[in-house]
């Protein structure tokens, strides 16, 4: 099913995006789209939306088990406290992405902006995990508290600029980042440490680089070229004792 | 003089949404074109202002100040009248063209006046006895006029530029001032959504001075702090809003003091000061400088500013960027938005397009103005 959103208003878009996946529709495609805000927001089917065109804020959030591909670049709060499915963005995206996300995947290609994985989480086998093909603003895992982040820096529109920003995984207290080629260890908060991939890192590493690259069509030979370093947090309560120190 | 308070602690905390474009070159673009970028972004408002700055509108009367006067009563309009009568020659004086619509009921009265400032004896004695400016003056009657007479406000008071902003959709006051009737090679524009003060028409953006406009997205919580600085200086605060101080800061900063449109940003929004320590030593000098000598310039909380003289655009953001900021080149455009649809809605395809880096000032100057 094809929709042209050209000048359509979000709530129209959303609506019939909403009926048509009641409707038992599988695959939607979206042409024209520019700005809408909230598109595929707590979709719970195994929906397919493709999107041409740059789709608004709070994509994909909520969402539990959909997929969306954006084959434009995307802008902010990108699968805020999504549950399951993907987002696969062609392009780059945004600021605050995968804010408190609980699962699912989102794949993007190029750069991406501040506070990138903010407070995602994990519990039992739900395992969000973000990656970026490009590079990252500051904040980068910012309060993360589970699931995984990957940055990749090789995808960018800027190769002056550097891979990533400053108070990387500031306040991170689970969870893990990878990141291809190493990490410049002056901007890492204080929270986190850098370390080498154990043989477990190594094969999930592989199965979410491997994922998206086929999302993207993308060589996972040549991501694997440059060794990839893990950065997780020196603690699990990094403010316990910040206002009011715990009796031990 | 009108009783003011002496502190009103009231903010602008926002989801508000702005865009802005320069030429280059100065080629002029009708107002179209920055009423449809806005648009896109309706709901980042919600009705209590919306508003424009405009650059190259008035070409034939480029030599003259151009005063956009707001009236909310007869007496205002008045006395307003009588004062720039005394002090100035007014070679136009006409209402601002404004349509009647649906949207915008009991707006104040516009006004607008081309006009010199006469060689009276306070003018002779101000620039050949106390050093100061043609501008200087310019600033100082439009703090007089804001400060002392009660329901008239100089919305702008530039030359060859004008601002339009009021209560309601900024599509609606666009419509409601006839903004594609005019052109420029310079276009601000913003959405309002006020949460700690008034929806009034003065406290919509753009906010003025001279030529100086600023448009901004968030909230500046140092504001008392840099209205005590600025009063220091002349600059008195009437528009109940946060950041009407920016654009009194960035007069002080660049008019005043000289510094360049960078030095500026970074006084407003410095590095912290963990970074300066791990500069080389000139840079570390200058920024600690700029730091000592302007802290009370510096802009505490999240903001996004759009920021636009005759001679170019500058957008710039808070130092952990919390507020979001998109810009894009096309041939010799700039564009500067919160949200990249509102600059591709405008530009589909721009040849380049990022996010600047928090504090880090986008400066898009119109060529042969520098």
């Amino acid at each position: 099913m094809k929709i042209d959103a050209q000048g359509m208003y979000y709530r129209d878009l959303n609506l019939k995006i909403r009926e048509a996946v009641a409707a038992g529709t599988e695959t939607i495609e979206l042409n024209n789209v520019n700005g809408q805000y909230f598109i595929g927001d707590g979709i719970n089917k195994p929906v397919t939306i493709t999107i041409n065109g740059v789709p608004g804020n709070d994509l994909g959030a909520f969402m539990n088990g959909a997929t969306i591909i954006v084959r434009e670049n995307a802008q902010d709060n990108i699968g805020n406290t999504m549950n399951a499915g993907k987002v696969v963005i062609h392009g780059h995206a945004g600021d605050v992405l995968g804010y408190g996300m609980r699962g699912g995947r989102i794949h993007i290609r190029k750069d991406v902006g501040y506070r990138v994985g903010i407070h995602m989480k994990s519990y039992q086998d739900n395992k969000p995990v973000l990656i970026a093909g490009g590079k990252a603003g500051d904040f980068f895992g910012e309060y993360m508290a589970g699931g995984v982040l990957i940055l990749l820096g090789m995808f960018t529109d800027d190769p002056s600029k550097a891979k990533h920003g400053y108070l990387f995984g500031t306040g991170m207290h689970g969870g893990v980042i990878y990141v291809r080629g190493g990490v410049d260890e002056s901007r890492l908060a204080k929270e986190v440490g850098v370390f080498d991939l154990d043989d477990s890192d190594r094969k999930d590493l592989e199965g979410y680089v491997k994922e998206y690259c086929r999302d993207l069509k993308l060589d996972a030979d040549e991501v694997f070229k440059e060794r990839f370093v893990k950065i997780v947090p020196r603690s699990k309560r990094p403010y316990g004792n910040m206002y009011c120190p715990m009796p031990k | 003089m009108k009783p003011q308070p002496t502190h009103i602690f009231e903010k602008d905390i926002s989801n508000c949404g702005l865009t802005g474009f320069v030429s280059k070159k100065g080629k002029r673009v009708e107002g179209a074109v920055i009423i449809k970028s806005i648009s896109l972004m309706h709901d980042r408002g919600n009705g209590l202002g919306g508003g424009f700055g405009a650059y190259g509108i008035y070409p034939d009367y480029s030599e003259f100040y151009a005063f956009h006067l707001m009236y909310e009563n007869a007496m205002a309009q008045q006395l307003t009248e009588e004062y720039l009568e005394a002090n100035f020659f007014i070679e136009q004086q006409e209402d601002i063209p404004t349509r009647h619509t649906k949207a915008i009921a009991n707006p104040p009265v516009f006004k607008r006046y081309f006009a010199a400032p006469l060689e009276t004896d306070e003018y002779r004695e101000a620039i050949e006895y106390q050093g100061l400016t043609v501008e200087d003056l310019i600033v100082r009657h439009v703090m007089a006029i804001n400060h002392e007479i009660d329901g008239a406000f100089v919305v702008s008071s530039g030359k060859n530029m004008g601002a339009f902003k009021g209560v309601g959709f900024p599509e609606d006051i666009a419509e409601f001032f006839r903004l594609e009737e005019y052109s420029g090679h310079i276009w601000t524009a913003h959405n309002r959504f006020p949460t700690n003060t008034p929806g009034w028409w003065g406290g919509a953006h753009p906010f003025t001075l001279l030529d100086w406009s600023i448009v901004h997205n968030g909230e500046i919580s140092s504001y008392g702090i840099n209205k005590r600085y600025l009063e220091m200086y002349g600059y008195l605060c009437t528009m109940l809003t946060d950041t009407e101080v920016v654009a009194y800061m960035l007069d002080l900063l660049i008019r005043k003091h000289g510094l360049s449109p960078d030095l500026a940003c970074t006084a407003l929004a410095p590095p912290f000061w963990s970074l300066i320590d791990q500069l080389p030593d000139n840079e570390r000098e200058l920024y600690t400088a700029i730091r000592q000598v302007y802290g009370s310039a510096l802009l505490n909380g999240p903001f996004a500013i759009l920021f636009a003289s005759n001679k170019g655009l500058i957008g710039l953001n808070d130092r952990v960027k919390l507020r979001p900021l998109v810009c894009a080149e096309y041939e010799d455009f700039v564009y500067m938005a919160s949200e990249e649809s509102a600059i591709r809605e405008i530009c589909p395809n721009p040849s380049r397009i990022w996010s600047p880096r928090g504090g880090e000032p986008v400066i898009a100057m119109v060529e042969g103005t520098a």
